[in-house]
Parts: structure tokens; C-alpha cells; sequence
């Protein structure tokens, strides 16, 4: 795949580097200090770091500003952002105001509903969805031109992102979907965490039957339980994620002081086995609230240091 | 149909409280077949508001009730042009066409709503409506197995489930179902599962609500 951006994430992966990503939640407050002690954790040992967006539906300060920041520490910020919130003129304003910070990446997201939050009473907006919005950041990229037809003076250069979950349903179309993400425009997927390795490596394994990881860069989803109730918590509790039982049962087994570095030692093990799987081209590693372990992860898996890039 | 709930008789009497006279209006369309507005209702809720005024000890309190065979109709509406000068006020409780087009033919009545109007649906079963369509004014179902993205996902998706689609329900309630579970179910049945792969185009939602209030007009049927 030609690199087709400034990214230095897209650059790394297009170069046959494993990619590494992690990501950084915004404050529930104004203090830039809390960004950048987490972003200063991540330094060196990632290629870029997402920014949420509001997630789960809690009010925070914004992606962008908080890209901007980031951005100004010489650190590479990947917006991720949501449909949920913005109407298509405030998305591609949005997505002119980071390109104008030059930012240059985007992860395209619907968004958790609102009603996960802390304002449930809340309108939801979706008038794209998280394919039509990657659409038009290729749209505005490619053809420097908006959704309206008019033409963009200075057009974004972005590296378009979605998110994958390959243990959602239906299971038939889980690979229909990422082939519908990438004719969207889509050139990197982040998928969601990771712990039934078999289903995700079945699923890597169609996707390159299709071609589809000749045309996309995946990236898979890593995060690390702190503990056995946390293990639990996800299995059952949020949707759309597949823990298997041996998993939980690994953590559930080990002696709760012990849990969190076992939790790690997981993370460590799934990274090793799929950096062997033809078709995965790095890894995110979503440690919530937990970036002072990502170092940890990434060296113990033996991806630092992480290559430069001009 | 246009399917309504009541609202809670609380709420009816602080708009109606210092009337004197008050109608009770019905209609036996939709809100009837949904039980919330029809002949039987506006019944039960002018007995209701009448024991009201009975135990405030408000003696002169007179409550009426009537029911329309629409309220979305002029010919139906004007059949209380004789009679609704005498009320203090008019409570409707039809859906909220019903109350809006009440209102404004009976211009110096108070009219006030006595149902919530929820969404356009169906009777699943005897106490059971569910949403169907959102009336966004561009149908899309030929292209989604007939069941629709726009009413029946909680994020109106246009291009398949969100990842927090699982065992076939909606992440936001368990009782749900996934509506892109219940289009692919639908594809792979009428084995046009090819449809899926299609990018769905940007919706132009200036048919919706978010183009103003509407309006379809038909010269072909006007007089």
C-alpha cells in the first residue's frame, strides 16, 4: 500500500513495520496537565495516540482540543470522531480545524449511545454514519472538495481509521462489513479488544481471502484486565465483547495481588501470537486509565524500539 | 397508526383545575386501536376528572365527553362548532394532530393534550405497540429487507449493526432487537444478501423533520 498522507503511522505501516497505538481518554475537566502527563507516558513507545470522543457518552473535554495538545507536545494524535454528537457541517468544520493543526489522522466512530452516559436525556444526532463520515474525510482529502460540492482552499491530509468488532453479530456479515468500511475509504482498521484469539484470527484469515488486508492496515485490539472482576465486568456486562471462559478463569485463578500483572502477561502472550498472523499489521493498546503499563506491554512484546520515520 | 399513551390523570387536572366546563374529546382512529384515546377512554377520563371536581367540592363542575371519528378531518371537527363555545376547555385526546388541529379551528378554547403521542406503529399484541417508521420522507426499505434503519435502530445506521450488536439484540436495552440483525435475517432470506455490500449514499434529510414542517400537496386530487 503507497502511502498517501503525512502520517506517521500510515508511514510506519506502509514501511512492513507493526504499528503501535494506544490511546488517551480527555479529562471531565479543563486541565491540559492531565493530558499531558497521560500522553507523556505514552511517549516513545507508540505511533500515534487516539483521542476519544466523549466516550461513552460522558461529557469531556473535546478530542480535538485535546489532539491540539498533543500535537504541540510533538506527539502524533489520531481524532477519533463519533457521529453521535455532530451534524455533517459540524463534522467537516471539525475535521478542517484539526487539518489545520495539521492532524492526520481520523478514526471514524458512531459513537455509544447516549443513554450510556451522563445525559441520557440527550438528542442524538446521526446524520452520517461512521462509514459515510470516513466517505467524506476521503471525499474532502481525495477530491478537496466538502459533502456540498464546494471546494476546499488547503484540503485535510488524513489517514481514514474505523473501528471493527469481529466477535459482534450478525457473524455473517463481520467481514462483509469490514469490506464495506474499506470501499467507504477507510485505510486502517482498530479492532475491539481481543481475548478469543481463535475467532479473531478466523476472521483475519477471511479478510485476506477477500483481499481485504492488501487494502487496509488491521490493527488489533489489546487491552489488559487490571483484574478478575474486570474480566468479568467485560465478559458479561458490555456489549459486544467475547471473553471466553478460560480467560476469566485464568485471571479468576490467579491471587488477587498477583491479577493485574497476569492481566499484562496476557497482553504480552496475545501480542506475540498474532504479530505471526499474515494480515495484522500492529496493534492498539487501549489500557484504560492504565497508561503507565503500556511501556510495559510494548517492550515485554518486543515492539521497541518503535522505528523512525521522517 | 399514530400510537398514543395516556398521560398521567395528574397532569390532565392541573391544566384543567379551574375550569368549570370541560369536554373530553375522542377519536376513534388510531388512538383507539392503541387504547389510549378512543370512546372508552374519554369515558373513563371524564368520570375520572368529574370525581375530581366532586371532591374539591366544586358543585357547579360540568364534564362532557364526545367522541369524533377523527380529529384530522375539518368535516369530523366541525361537528362541535355548535357546542364548543359553552366549554372552558377542551381536553383532545387524540394524538398530537388531533390536539393541534382542535385548536386551531376552536381558536379561543383552551385545548389540552390528554395523550402522549409516542411514534408511528403497530400492535405487536393486546397492550403492546412498537415503532415502525419515522416518517422521514424517503423510504429506503426496498433496499433493507423491508425493516427499516432509520426507526428501528437506536442510532439510525445505515450501514449495518454498530459493534454493540449482540445475540441478536440492541446494546442500549436487552429486550430490543438489533434491527441490522433483523435486516440481515431478512436479506439472507429473500437471498439478497448482495444488497448489504452497497454503500448506502448520505440520506438528504431535508425530507425529515430536520427540512421544516412538511407538506405533500396533490394537485391530481385537489378540488
Amino acid at each position: 500500500m503507497s502511502v498517501k498522507t503525512p502520517s506517521k503511522l500510515e508511514k510506519i505501516m506502509a514501511a512492513g513495520h507493526l504499528g503501535v497505538t494506544s490511546e488517551c481518554g480527555p479529562p471531565r475537566g479543563s486541565d491540559p496537565e492531565v493530558i499531558k502527563e497521560k500522553a507523556g507516558l505514552l511517549k516513545g513507545c507508540v505511533d500515534a495516540i487516539n483521542v476519544t470522543d466523549n466516550q461513552t457518552s460522558v461529557v469531556r473535554t473535546s478530542s480535538l482540543a485535546t489532539c491540539i495538545h498533543i500535537k504541540l507536545m510533538g506527539l502524533e494524535p489520531i481524532l477519533q470522531m463519533v457521529t453521535r454528537d455532530r451534524n455533517r457541517i459540524a463534522l467537516q468544520s471539525d475535521i478542517l480545524g484539526a487539518a489545520s493543526f495539521d492532524i492526520h489522522n481520523i478514526l471514524c466512530l458512531s459513537g455509544d449511545h447516549q443513554s450510556f452516559g451522563d445525559h441520557p436525556q440527550g438528542q442524538n444526532v446521526h446524520d452520517l454514519d461512521s462509514m459515510q463520515l470516513a466517505w467524506t474525510a476521503r471525499k474532502m482529502r481525495d477530491e478537496g472538495t466538502f459533502l456540498g460540492g464546494n471546494e476546499i482552499k488547503r484540503p485535510p491530509e488524513m489517514f481514514v481509521g474505523a473501528a471493527a468488532n469481529p466477535f459482534a453479530d450478525p457473524f455473517e456479515i463481520r467481514v462483509p462489513r469490514l469490506a464495506k468500511k474499506i470501499a467507504a475509504g477507510v485505510e486502517f482498521i482498530q479492532t475491539q479488544c481481543i481475548y478469543n484469539l481463535d475467532k479473531f484470527e478466523e476472521w483475519v484469515r477471511q479478510a485476506r481471502e477477500r483481499g481485504l488486508t492488501e487494502k487496509c492496515y488491521i490493527m488489533a485490539g489489546i487491552t489488559p484486565f487490571k483484574s478478575a472482576g474486570m474480566a468479568k465486568y467485560m465478559k458479561n456486562r458490555v456489549p459486544g465483547m467475547d471473553v471466553p471462559d478460560d480467560v476469566v478463569k485464568r485471571m479468576a485463578d490467579t491471587p488477587k495481588e498477583k491479577q493485574a500483572e497476569e492481566g499484562i502477561n496476557i497482553c504480552v502472550e496475545t501480542i506475540q501470537r498474532l504479530k505471526e498472523v499474515e494480515g495484522v499489521a500492529g496493534f492498539h493498546i487501549m489500557a484504560i486509565e492504565w497508561e503507565e503499563k503500556v511501556s510495559e506491554i510494548v517492550e515485554r512484546a518486543g515492539l521497541l524500539p518503535r522505528p523512525e520515520i521522517d | 397508526m399514530i400510537v398514543a399513551d395516556k398521560k398521567p390523570v395528574e397532569e390532565i387536572i392541573e391544566y384543567v383545575k379551574d375550569c368549570k366546563k370541560v369536554l373530553v374529546l375522542g377519536c376513534n382512529e388510531c388512538v383507539t386501536v392503541c387504547e389510549a384515546g378512543g370512546k372508552k377512554e374519554a369515558g373513563v377520563l371524564a368520570s375520572t376528572l368529574r370525581m375530581y371536581f366532586a371532591n374539591q367540592g366544586v358543585e357547579d363542575a360540568q364534564v362532557d365527553e364526545r367522541t369524533l371519528e377523527r380529529q384530522c378531518d375539518h368535516e369530523y371537527l366541525e361537528e362541535i362548532r355548535e357546542i364548543a363555545d359553552q366549554y372552558d376547555a377542551i381536553v383532545s385526546i387524540a394524538c398530537g394532530v388531533g390536539v393541534q388541529f382542535t385548536a386551531e379551528k376552536y381558536h379561543s378554547i383552551p385545548v389540552f393534550p390528554g395523550v402522549n403521542t409516542c411514534f408511528l406503529g403497530v400492535t405487536e399484541q393486546r397492550g403492546l405497540w412498537t415503532e415502525r417508521c419515522q416518517a422521514c420522507g424517503k423510504c429506503i426499505l426496498a433496499y433493507t429487507g423491508g425493516i427499516c434503519p432509520v426507526s428501528r435502530c437506536a442510532k439510525r445506521l445505515f450501514n449495518g449493526p454498530c459493534g454493540g450488536s449482540s445475540n441478536g439484540k440492541c446494546e442500549i436495552n436487552k429486550d430490543l432487537d438489533c434491527a441490522w440483525q433483523l435486516i440481515i435475517d431478512r436479506l439472507i432470506a429473500i437471498d439478497r444478501l448482495d444488497l448489504y455490500e452497497k454503500l448506502f449514499d448520505i440520506k438528504d434529510w431535508s425530507t425529515d423533520r430536520a427540512g421544516g414542517p412538511r407538506k405533500v400537496e396533490r394537485e391530481d386530487v385537489q378540488i
